[in-house]
């Protein structure tokens, strides 16, 4: 129990992970969906910087010429949360391209119905 | 001659440029670039594997000249530059294969963004090959994703679109779980170069100090790349987003892009963590089951299509239990025959893909089971093509096919005696479940039909049929001349750790 108190940004980051991930696979919405997405890549984002953080320790950038490295953190993991935002920035755009597109086709959001609707357009030959 | 060392940067680099610039050019150039580039990365890939083999096997490239901790690094062995070689001639080939049809399925206007992300897809297939650093996988897993989507929903039909976004979301929970589990093997190890993590795993594994969180990391990463390659549970998103696709998409995304996931996770057992670790943490056995399963239910799925093209799609879900059974046989053996069995299913299924398209070309334009009757001699190419391909991936002899059912029946002697038993017994009922739904395909395309005649004025694209016969002679020369590729394997894993 001890060890979990201790780690408490990481088991937050852990459930929000679990919370993103099933609500990616389960929710049936597109929009509630692409929400999930993105609480599980910030989960992500929370537990590398909070890995990279230590205390009284400043942003790796010199300032006043003081070039110890026990004066700054480490720099590797704000870089990944930088590329990860990226990449989920970019996902999350062709995802929501992809909504619109269904959206505006069937003019609805639940992935259930459109799955109907789409089989039902496949039986009537409709190719287009 | 040092200079080659550059090359395998250059091949990814180049597909990479070259795709935002056609960005801003006429469909017809950008197709121009895109097969140049495509066969000069042919040659680069030719040049690396020539020259990794005349060296000592093979060498690591420093970014930017950084030594290891600060700067990236990609990695070339033998099996590294011969994938790279094999994915660039298949990829070349299938493109080819469906030019015509990517004219007739992707608007005028639209066809520069195809060959952008035919660009991008290549650029990151390459990079997942080479890199050394898991961080930079990772960022090329997601381009190879979105590369990917855009290519299922090119056509633009609904269902195209609802393919990609189910298959969209079922890569992003994989590249999710890939993402959680590389942050934690930072976590535990601080290195995102392989050859580090691995020092550092085998660390652990001496003081039993992070044994858990080690296990929970290679448990996530295999199940990430397991969704992304669709292994058995996890196939749902597959057939649809194989079989609506334009040709050139499908073929390409059955043969190469799940085959680039997989060859990442072969590269994590070895390099990453370590076969040792592996087959303590029994993940392989895990795999074992699933690939078997997966094996049996795609054939399954596969006998009840009435379409040829979800047919081959679901196919594809076996072909892939046979690669992770591999895997699971925990011995080197199994490893090589995997390996093999990607090379054997990525020059047959992009064959069956391109086939079944010119065969629905003189067939109504569709690939229905009974309306394909008579199209081996409408399309007599397409009709050898698609027979050489079932064939093949039945496993009659002096086909890839057969070859790879061979290495992993032998590979089967190698494990432990239950593994043995239940792969040769799966090994076995697949073979019949494949012959059962491929011959009967191939029997109804050799059926004459007398009510269905040759479409007025059809003439086979001459570049389909030049693929198709490439493709048949690579299928007759996997099957017979394995020796040398299966030593190359060999030598290839053997550098790998």
């Amino acid at each position: 129990m001890d060890i979990l108190w201790k780690n408490y940004i990481d088991v937050a980051a852990m459930i929000l992970f679990g919370i993103g991930f099933s609500n990616l696979l389960l929710q049936k919405n597109l929009i509630k969906k692409i929400i999930g997405l993105n609480i599980m890549d910030t989960a992500v984002y929370l537990f590398l910087a909070s890995m990279g953080y230590l205390t009284d320790r400043a942003a790796p950038i010199v300032v006043d010429g003081v070039t110890d490295a026990e004066a700054y953190i480490n720099p590797i993991p704000s870089g990944l949360v930088l590329t990860g935002i990226v990449v989920s920035v970019s996902v999350t755009a062709i995802m929501l391209s992809l909504t619109i597109r269904l959206y505006q086709r069937y003019r609805t959001l639940d992935l259930d119905e459109i799955t109907i609707l789409v089989r039902k357009e496949h039986n009537d030959g409709i190719y287009s | 001659m040092e200079f080659i060392r550059n090359f395998p940067f250059f091949s990814i680099l180049l597909p990479m440029v070259s795709g935002p610039i056609s960005s801003c050019l006429s469909g017809k150039t950008a197709k121009k670039i895109s097969l140049t580039i495509l066969s000069i990365d042919c040659v680069l890939s030719a040049a690396v594997l020539w020259y990794v083999r005349t060296q000592d096997g093979m060498f690591t490239y420093k970014m930017g000249n950084y030594p290891a901790p600060f700067g990236n690094e990609i990695r070339i062995g033998t099996l590294e530059a011969f994938m790279a070689l094999f994915f660039c001639i298949v990829m070349l080939l299938s493109l080819w294969g469906g030019l015509n049809h990517v004219k007739q399925d992707v608007p005028e206007e639209k066809t520069n963004l195809y060959f952008i992300l035919i660009n991008l897809l290549l650029s990151s297939l390459l990079a997942l090959i080479y890199t050394n650093d898991l961080f930079t996988a990772y960022v090329f897993i997601e381009i190879n994703t979105i590369s990917a989507c855009g290519l299922i929903m090119v056509r633009g039909w609904g269902r195209n679109i609802l393919a990609a976004i189910k298959y969209m979301i079922m890569s992003l929970l994989g590249s999710g779980l890939v993402l959680i589990s590389l942050s934690i093997l930072y976590g535990i190890t601080g290195h995102l170069l392989m050859e580090n993590i691995h020092d550092a795993a085998v660390q652990i594994m001496e003081q039993q100090t992070y044994v858990e969180p080690l296990t929970v990391a290679i448990g996530l990463f295999c199940v990430g790349i397991a969704i992304k390659s669709a292994l058995f549970p996890f196939h749902a998103w597959l057939p649809d987003a194989y079989s609506y696709s334009t040709c050139s998409s499908s073929a390409i995304l059955s043969s190469l892009v799940s085959k680039g996931y997989i060859f990442l996770l072969i590269k994590f057992f070895y390099r990453v963590i370590g076969t040792d670790i592996i087959r303590q943490t029994h993940v392989d056995n895990v795999l074992f089951i699933f690939g078997i399963a997966g094996m049996i239910v795609g054939s399954l799925s596969a006998i009840q299509q009435t379409d040829a093209g979800r047919m081959i799609a679901f196919s594809s879900v076996a072909q892939i239990g046979y690669i992770y059974m591999g895997f699971g046989l925990s011995t080197e053996a199994g490893m090589i025959a995997s390996v093999f069995h990607i090379l054997s299913h990525a020059a047959s299924k992009s064959m069956l893909f391109v086939s079944a398209t010119g065969l629905s070309e003189v067939s109504g334009g569709n690939t229905f089971y009974r309306s394909l009757t008579g199209a081996g001699y409408r399309h007599p190419l397409a009709g050898i093509a698609f027979s050489v391909g079932s064939f093949s991936m039945v496993g009659i002899p002096l086909l890839a096919g057969f070859t790879s059912k061979v290495y992993f029946a032998e590979a089967a002697f190698t494990a432990s005696r239950g593994k043995m038993v239940v792969t040769l017994i799966a090994l076995a009922i697949s073979t019949v479940l494949n012959a059962m739904y491929f011959l009967r395909q191939v029997i109804t395309i050799y059926t004459p039909a007398r009510d269905v005649p040759r479409p007025e004025g059809y003439r086979p694209s001459r570049s389909m049929c030049a693929a198709l016969a490439l493709f048949i002679v690579m299928n007759f020369l996997l099957g017979m001349c394995s020796h040398p590729i299966f030593l190359w394997i060999q030598d290839g894993l053997a550098n790998f750790s």
